[in-house]
């Protein structure tokens, strides 16, 4: 098994090979290792890391567990690697970017001057559903809103990196990076060892270190927990992963009551107050007292217990207004108010269907452009022009026909790809990229490498795990390393 | 710690503890079938009895044939206390308190669900089923030991250990109810050859016949009785399990000093005292059925105790019930 007739595709960029069909760099070392191999031994190593993933029940359920079908997440053996220059550049840019959302959100929130300056239209502020109302005059300890950031790259043909959305509500993923990082390093330990590989494996103290610095004011020694919806989240493994490697504890909604506007945890001894809380659930079903009635799984009376300051949210309620992906587009325009800088990231060239003229041309290019929801994930309702029916985009104009401002389009940006183990040989399929952020005000932190996401079918771009995609070990290489 | 956490904990060492006694019971069950003479029966029926669920089965089975039982006690997903039952609920326990548990152990558990689940659907893997419960008893075991070796010795260890050493006492007064109908039913009929067989598959299914031998060289069923109610030192004796049930409780109540109105610990200090002063003599006389009824008696009282002492939702301190059912 080795790298011989690997044919980079030549309509996008590979991360490990050159327009040649040479190895970079950066890639050198894993090429000669991977080319070594005995026969069958890439595959060999492939199941081990498959079956390591089962045991550690790293999991989702298709049906349910009466059928006992339990799959994992799809994991591919060839890492992507990225060399220490390129990594000094998507750092810096995206604490850059960090710096100017929070300070969007926290001006948003309380002065609103981005919108009296007129650099935002403020329509598409106030239409926003992901805009709290609630969070109106708050200052949270340290003013931070975003404290935990996954921020989707996607690197074009061109090879640069671009910025496709910015994920400030609850970003997850972050536990297949540490995972995935595990078992590479088990499974490949000299091509690791001889690679220079940055480590990773330090993030849940950097985020027990962000909750530590965020705690209400006058608390110096904070009680600190995780809030999951439960077990049947899809991401509740993570909830647990990082709970755990914090050694802090995870707790659900019913473990956690309000009491005069301090939130207690219900112990076996009695109740013990809570002064930071790292949620996993949305805004809408944190608590029913204040959002969505008839959720079961928030706390009763903790906004009120957020607004009086007694306790620290992370991330805060409202961030989802940041990433709304009409607001996306203004991104640049935040870098430039806030911080009197150029973005360093770029983002994707984006069309407003609020604008006349946008739409109009929007409306026309549905085949080649790529259209999404303000505020879906996950790959859902969004139209991927190319790959789209006659039928689907009638269907999709007359959406943004009916409501343009939950719209946007993109032009089809082609994906990087890596070389992926396909049956018994590589082939290249597309990635995106996300780093993990934390934000504790002093500093920003961003963890070196992040998840790669990849999609497993040959020639699609939807890397969404509920869309059929896997995930990749992301290498980011010591500077002395190339 | 967390009442609900606490709760968990327990019961996935319940769940465990019983899928491990279950396993080891149907195994040794199995091997005696192959000593008694042709002409006796061979008993299955005992182990649904032991599984306490004797209804259910009589409603999904006709007859209590080997094939039959061995499918309701091993996977029979609509039995609760089937093996596969138990592992699945360890693990889903095992599950929710990820955070609090080893990495090891709840490797350990799942591997051994995603195992006997995988049996399950296809069978051409299950070589047998002595070595498929032999292989349960062990990882059982095994989880057990890891526990014992990788966590601190805090509430989240006594409240597993608690709800283990709850099942297995159980267990002890089921084994020996159910082979007290088998073996006592005629006081003066005690002894023979074939007894000597019962009471010694009896010792094994609780891991105890090596032990015993080393104290008695002869089976004889007060001895039994002796060993597996009274005796202090061996593990799996209802003493010896509320020995550690005290040593757990103690512990507990050290870290939880705020909340103890009703102790659970002097329940089982009580019932302990009161063992203490028993002869196995004493036990039969009263009537080995009687005595082990009261001793389940007793052992759901000490559960119901925990339960509401630690597990249970409170009312906030000055809140009333009522008010916290609103909220």
């Amino acid at each position: 098994m080795h790298f011989n007739d690997y044919q980079p595709n030549s309509q996008c960029y590979d991360e490990l090979f050159d327009a040649d069909g040479k190895a970079r760099d950066c890639a050198k070392v894993l090429i000669e290792r991977i080319n070594q191999l005995a026969k069958g031994e890439i595959q060999r190593r492939q199941q081990a890391a498959e079956l390591a993933l089962l045991n550690m029940g790293i999991t989702f359920t298709l049906a349910s567990d009466q059928q006992g079908t339990e799959r994992i997440f799809p994991f591919d053996v060839v890492p992507r690697i990225i060399d220490a220059k390129t990594w000094q550049a998507i750092d810096t840019g995206l604490q850059q970017r960090i710096r100017a959302l929070n300070l969007f959100l926290q001006d948003i929130y309380n002065e609103q001057r981005i919108l009296k300056d007129k650099v935002i239209p403020r329509e598409i502020i106030e239409s926003a559903a992901t805009f709290r109302k609630e969070c109106v005059g708050l200052k949270p300890p340290k003013d931070i809103w975003c404290h935990i950031t996954g921020t989707d790259l996607i690197r074009g043909a061109d090879g640069v990196y671009y910025v496709l959305e910015d994920n400030l509500r609850c970003p997850s993923g972050v536990s297949y990076v540490l995972e995935n990082r595990q078992i590479m390093k088990r499974i490949f330990p000299s091509v690791f060892e001889a690679s220079h590989v940055r480590p990773v494996v330090d993030y849940a103290e950097q985020l027990a270190c962000t909750m530590q610095a965020v705690a209400p004011e006058g608390v110096t020694d904070p009680s600190m927990v995780v809030l999951t919806p439960g077990i049947h989240n899809s991401a509740y493994f993570e909830h647990a992963y990082l709970a755990q490697q914090m050694g802090i504890q995870l707790v659900q909604g019913g473990d956690l009551v309000v009491e005069n506007k301090h939130v207690y945890k219900r112990m076996t001894d009695g109740f013990h107050p809570v002064h930071v809380i790292y949620r996993r659930i949305d805004d809408v079903f944190l608590d029913p007292k204040t959002f969505r009635k008839d959720s079961l799984i928030g706390v009763p009376g903790l906004m009120e217990a957020y607004q009086a300051g007694n306790v620290t949210l992370m991330n805060a309620p409202g961030t989802g207004v940041a990433d709304d992906k009409v607001v996306y587009k203004f991104v640049p325009d935040m870098i430039k108010y806030y911080l009197g800088e150029e973005a360093l990231l770029p983002n994707v060239p984006t069309y407003l269907c609020t604008d006349d003229k946008e739409r109009e041309y929007v409306l026309k290019n549905l085949e080649t452009l790529v259209v999404k929801s303000a505020n879906e994930a996950g790959g859902y309702g969004m139209l991927i022009g190319p790959a789209s029916t006659a039928k689907e985009r009638k269907e999709f104009a007359q959406k943004i026909k009916d409501n343009p401002r939950n719209f946007m389009a993109q032009p089809v940006v082609q994906l990087s790809q890596v070389p992926t183990l396909i049956g018994n040989r590589f082939e290249g399929r597309h990635v995106d990229l996300r780093p993990y952020i934390l934000n504790r005000g002093s500093e920003v932190f961003v963890l070196p490498g992040g998840l790669t996401r990849v999609a497993l079918k040959r020639g699609s771009l939807v890397v969404n795990s509920s869309q059929g995609g896997g995930s990749k070990d992301t290498w980011v290489l010591e500077e002395s390393a190339c | 710690m967390l009442s609900r956490v606490a709760y968990t904990l327990y019961w996935m060492q319940r769940y465990r503890e019983r899928a491990e006694n279950t396993a080891r019971c149907m195994n040794v069950n199995m091997l005696l079938g192959m000593d008694l003479p042709y002409y006796q029966e061979k008993q299955w029926y005992p182990m649904v009895q032991i599984s306490g669920n004797e209804k259910l089965f009589k409603k999904r089975y006709k007859e209590a044939t080997e094939e039959n039982v061995k499918e309701f006690v091993t996977f029979d997903r609509e039995n609760p206390n089937s093996i596969l039952s138990c592992l699945s609920s360890a693990r889903e326990n095992a599950r929710q308190v990820r955070e609090t548990i080893t990495s090891e152990m709840w490797n350990e558990l799942n591997t051994m669900y995603l195992f006997v689940n995988e049996v399950n659907h296809n069978r051409k893997k299950l070589s047998s089923f002595y070595s498929l419960y032999n292989r349960i008893t062990r990882q059982c075991q095994l989880v057990t030991g890891i526990a014992d070796t990788t966590m601190s010795r805090t509430d989240a260890w006594h409240f597993g250990r608690l709800g283990a050493l709850l099942e297995r006492s159980d267990m002890t007064t089921r084994l020996l109810d159910v082979k007290y109908f088998m073996l006592v039913p005629d006081p003066e009929g005690v002894g023979g050859p074939h007894d000597n067989i019962q009471w010694s598959a009896l010792l094994r299914s609780v891991s105890g016949y090596e032990m015993y031998r080393k104290l008695w060289q002869q089976i004889h069923y007060l001895n039994v009785v002796q060993f597996l109610v009274l005796d202090k030192d061996f593990p799996r004796s209802i003493i010896s399990c509320l020995d550690r049930i005290t040593h757990s409780l103690t512990d507990i109540a050290n870290d939880n000093k705020n909340t103890i109105s009703k102790n659970p610990l002097n329940q089982v200090l009580e019932l302990h005292a009161q063992m203490s002063q028993l002869t196995s003599k004493e036990i039969i006389n009263r009537g080995l059925h009687e005595y082990v009824d009261y001793l389940q008696q007793k052992i759901i009282e000490i559960d119901t105790t925990i339960f509401e002492t630690f597990f249970e939702l409170r009312a906030f301190p000055g809140q009333t019930q009522k008010q916290m059912q609103e909220s």
